[in-house]
């Protein structure tokens, strides 16, 4: 075996690349799954459990979410939710476009997950200023 | 669990290859149908007390377009569980996660149907 030029770049390998937005919205994708299906669906059921059983099990879950410590817990689970819903959509949206077989060029693939990651967080903001507006 | 092979050949692929695939898009595409329609009903509900969100759900307008959104949702969320498990489970454990999985979705899913009838057939 000849013996190796340093001066040679290496071939790609798991352990060297660097981080990209694609990489971002692909592990986020995951993670906010995740998030609303094991944080979100248990709160929805105790939401519509709650409306269902009447205001006696109702004014439990308002003083959780928008009662204690001045609402916190329901801002930060409620702005958590919201945002993990937004980019779980965009991206759910930019993969339906990956299933048809575009944005794998290297510049749009790079646009389309920071128009993703742009769009979350914009939706995010924007729903809870209308709350914050309408209320 | 297994099958001898005699008894398999000739009979070609089992055509459910796609099936957990697709349907995983199939209710990505309701869900964003569902999921935009109740962001946009909850922000507009007049306030967050029980008569008003009791109100709101009473009505059949949207007492059934919820029930498909949790039958979309949940059935979604159960597809990529299972990825999920597959990804980070082996062996004994990845079995007994894929079985606490369908238990978990199919309570989910029954506790809210429940609710979503008692909210749309209560007084």
């Amino acid at each position: 075996m000849a013996s190796r030029n340093p001066a040679r770049p290496l071939s790609p390998h798991l352990g060297i690349y660097r981080w990209g937005p694609h990489m971002l919205v692909s592990i986020l994708h995951r993670a906010t799954g995740v998030a609303m299906a094991v944080v979100g669906m248990p709160i929805l059921l105790w939401w519509l459990a709650a409306i269902a059983a009447g205001a006696d099990s109702y004014r439990t879950f308002h003083h959780v979410f928008a009662e204690v410590a001045g609402g916190a817990i329901g801002y930060v689970v409620g702005a958590g939710l919201t945002l993990a819903l937004f980019l779980h959509m965009g991206n759910g949206v930019r993969h339906l476009f990956l299933d048809a077989g575009a944005l794998f060029e290297l510049r749009r693939n790079k646009l389309s997950a920071m128009a993703v990651l742009l769009f979350g967080v914009t939706a995010t903001v924007l729903y809870w200023f209308y709350l914050g507006v309408a209320k | 669990m297994r099958t001898a092979i005699r008894e398999v050949r000739g009979l070609g692929a089992a055509k459910e290859g796609t099936h957990h695939w697709w349907n995983q898009r199939l209710t990505a595409g309701s869900n964003l149908l569902l999921m935009l329609w109740f962001v946009v009903v909850v922000a507009r509900m007049p306030a967050y007390d029980h008569a008003t969100a009791h109100a709101t759900f009473h009505s059949a307008w949207r007492a059934i377009p919820l029930f498909l959104l949790v039958a979309s949702v949940f059935y979604h969320l159960r597809l990529g569980l299972q990825v999920v498990i597959e990804d980070y489970q082996h062996n004994e454990s990845r079995v007994v996660a894929l079985v606490l999985l369908n238990f978990y979705t199919v309570a989910g899913l029954a506790i809210a149907l429940f609710s979503i009838a008692k909210i749309a057939f209560g007084a």
